[in-house]
């Protein structure tokens, strides 16, 4: 259960997911889908209750930085700087997780932001070449378990095949996804896996029971 | 995390037979004070009479930077514990340092005034603790936006910061001030210090007690009504989680917490 | 933590280099206070030379804050904070890279002011060993204090009033050991200026330090 401010977001969470799972969160704009991607992705506290996410005992603030390293997040804010490049934005924060240049390369290429894009400042980008740097910087780090937060919104067709591709690709090399989305078609046809949230609440009856997985990720 | 609600209710008073019991005596002090600051102590030879400015400016004085050094202390306790206990006493502490510090400085002004007919001189003590004034308004601003946050322990670090730095600042602040003015002709630093002793010495000693018990019964009673405050928005949080979930359309406490 | 601080103040100061926020904004803005503080004083110039260091220390000060809000500013943008905290940089390392971006470009503001001040005040320059020390001590004891304050302040939508009145204050005693420094090293005797120096590296060396460790636990602040 997460508290922002005095509000609190997510009243009472349910959740299993295995690892090499693609799980598909839906629900109302309000519900908490934001904040429990978040929460994942350990930059939020717990007020009561108790999660683990890659072995990480989410009500421990210490365990937080081993976990962030391990996961990759993508927002609703793109967290890069305006006054640098694509490629700029892309090299620092790969380098800031340790990324080899070769997975930074191959990152930008895999975007198809190393050609024309790579030399653009950033504030010169639409919305969807944001969303792809940041995508890139995320699949730079090589994270265990992403977080896609309406990842296809701002994306055009193009952009949006590449997503489910990478996400494919990265799942099969034993990545485990986590996504919400609006965009439903899609969406369902890429997870293996669809739950719902209704006011900060998972709704137990349009959840899948999963069947019993070596690796309990997360346990709310 | 926060801890399970009190099943007692909240007291509506802040006094307790013990603070009732302190106050009392407190105020006996200050009779026994007024009576040897203004009767039976005598006048400065310099001076005169604007030396009794002395009995409450210089007990504010220390007062105020004890109670920064309590805030100090409060903040970094509470970065270690993260109990609601020291999150309170620091703001608790540094409201009751506010007061303290303007009258200190309002005090020592018009002793200025009277003595060297300047209602500033840059006597050391006063611009340090000026400074110190205005630290303790920084902390307090940064208090009152961090406690608009909610959860006290994922606000807390910001202020707990400042507060933890307050004590540390004021006695760099002090020391700069203080080496900085004695550059310049000696008289500066002793200039408001009459020599004391005798009855002015005892008269100032009973000021400091007596000032301290003040400064303590206050400090009991702003913290104990921050500490309702704090109970207040714990029980503010049940009802609010009870409200998300009604909108979730789920009965109430179910199996998930 | 040193590789990151790297990494971060070469981000930051290829950020300076790109949008020329500090020379083409912050420089002048200095240019602007000394001239105004000539107007104010009335360019009487036995005035102006005598208080030249502590006018020239004044100006830093100002300049200093408005380099400390546009180092925050930079990462206030679109989700900047969370990004850093789920980068995988070491906070320690965060804080020296910022720190240290903030001091280069303090430096060469005070380059640019020094200038100002010889010129348009008319002072007279002697004891550079002394005066360069006490630049580079007082610039640190700034950033770092800054690179703190100002993390503190930067979430928050009061932060532009809010740092000036929590950080002047804890920067009262670099004005008083700059400038005394400055003045030992213009006209007095220069072996009264080292031991205000010396306030200054120890002023310095306690928020460097206390910065690296409380930085982490500030940036976990939304």
């Amino acid at each position: 259960m997460t508290v922002l401010g005095r509000f609190p977001a997510l009243a009472g969470i349910d959740l299993e997911v295995a690892a090499g799972e693609i799980v598909l969160l839906r629900g109302p704009n309000g519900a908490g889908k934001t904040t429990l991607l978040r929460l994942c992705a350990g930059l939020l506290p717990i007020t009561r209750g108790e999660a683990t996410v890659l072995g990480h005992d989410l009500t421990d603030r210490r365990q937080w930085r081993a976990l962030r390293r391990r996961v990759g997040l993508l927002g609703h804010a793109t967290g890069l700087y305006d006054e640098l490049t694509v490629a700029d934005n892309v090299r620092f924060w790969g380098q800031a997780a340790g990324a080899p240049e070769a997975d930074i390369d191959a990152a930008l290429v895999a975007c198809g932001l190393h050609e024309r894009l790579a030399g653009l400042l950033v504030a010169r980008l639409s919305a969807g070449q944001r969303r792809r740097t940041s995508l890139a910087c995320l699949l730079s780090r090589r994270p265990e378990l992403w977080l896609l937060d309406e990842p296809h919104a701002g994306l055009d067709q193009d952009g949006r095949d590449v997503l489910d591709d990478l996400v494919r690709r990265a799942v099969a090399s034993g990545a485990t996804v986590l996504l919400s989305s609006h965009e439903l078609e899609r969406a369902e046809a890429l997870a293996d896996r669809v739950v719902t949230i209704v006011a900060g609440t998972t709704d137990p009856a349009m959840s899948v029971v999963p069947t019993p997985a070596e690796e309990p990720l997360l346990v709310p | 995390m926060t801890a399970p609600l009190d099943a007692a209710p909240v007291r509506a008073t802040t006094g307790s037979p013990g603070t009732r019991v302190w106050g009392g005596l407190t105020l006996a002090g200050f009779a026994l004070l007024l009576a040897f600051a203004f009767l039976w102590s005598p006048a400065d030879i310099l001076q005169q009479d604007a030396v009794r400015l002395m009995y409450v400016h210089v007990p504010t004085a220390i007062v105020a930077f004890t109670a920064c050094f309590i805030t100090t202390v409060a903040s970094a306790m509470w970065l270690r514990r993260k109990t609601e206990g020291w999150w309170v006493l620091g703001a608790a502490s540094a409201e009751v340092a506010v007061v303290f510090t303007a009258v200190c400085l309002i005090t020592g002004s018009i002793w200025g005034r009277i003595t060297w007919g300047t209602y500033w001189d840059w006597d050391p003590r006063i611009t340090s603790t000026t400074l110190l004034f205005i630290l303790l308004i920084g902390y307090l601003s940064l208090r009152r936006i961090d406690s608009e946050a909610g959860d006290s322990a994922q606000r807390g670090a910001r202020s707990a910061i400042v507060g933890l730095l307050l004590f540390p600042n004021v006695v760099i602040v002090h020391f700069s001030v203080d080496w900085w003015r004695s550059l310049h002709q000696s008289a500066t630093i002793t200039r408001l210090d009459p020599t004391i002793e005798g009855t002015m010495l005892f008269t100032l000693m009973l000021g400091i007690v007596v000032f301290s018990m003040l400064f303590a019964w206050l400090l009991v009673h702003r913290f104990r009504l921050g500490w309702i405050e704090e109970r207040v928005g714990a029980t503010g949080l049940d009802d609010a989680i009870e409200e998300r979930r009604a909108e979730a359309g789920v009965p109430a406490a179910g199996a998930t917490l | 933590m040193f590789r990151d601080a790297v990494l971060m103040a070469g981000k930051d100061l290829r950020i300076e280099w790109r949008s020329r926020v500090t020379t083409q904004q912050i420089a002048p803005f200095a240019l602007l206070v000394i001239l105004l503080f000539g107007m104010a004083l009335d360019p009487d110039r036995g005035i102006l030379a005598r208080a030249s260091s502590g006018l020239f220390w004044v100006a830093v000060l100002f300049c200093s804050l408005l380099a400390i809000q546009r180092a925050f500013t930079i990462e206030a943008a679109d989700g900047g904070r969370d990004a850093l905290r789920l980068s995988g940089l070491d906070p320690a390392g965060v804080f020296l890279g910022k720190a240290a971006a903030i001091a280069v470009q303090l430096v060469a503001l005070e380059v640019v002011l020094a200038i100002g001040v010889v010129i348009i005040y008319g002072a007279e320059v002697t004891g550079f060993p002394l005066l360069i020390a006490t630049c580079l001590a007082a610039t640190a004891g700034l950033a770092a204090s800054g690179t703190l304050y100002g993390v503190l302040a930067a979430g928050l939508r009061v932060r532009e009033t809010l740092l000036p009145i929590l950080l002047l204050p804890v920067l009262a005693p670099v004005l008083i050991g700059a400038t005394r420094s400055f003045e030992a090293a213009l006209g007095g005797v220069a072996a009264d200026g080292w031991p205000w120096c010396g306030l200054l590296v120890t002023f310095a060396l306690l928020y460097l330090t206390f910065g690296t460790l409380a930085f982490g636990t500030l940036l976990e602040e939304s």
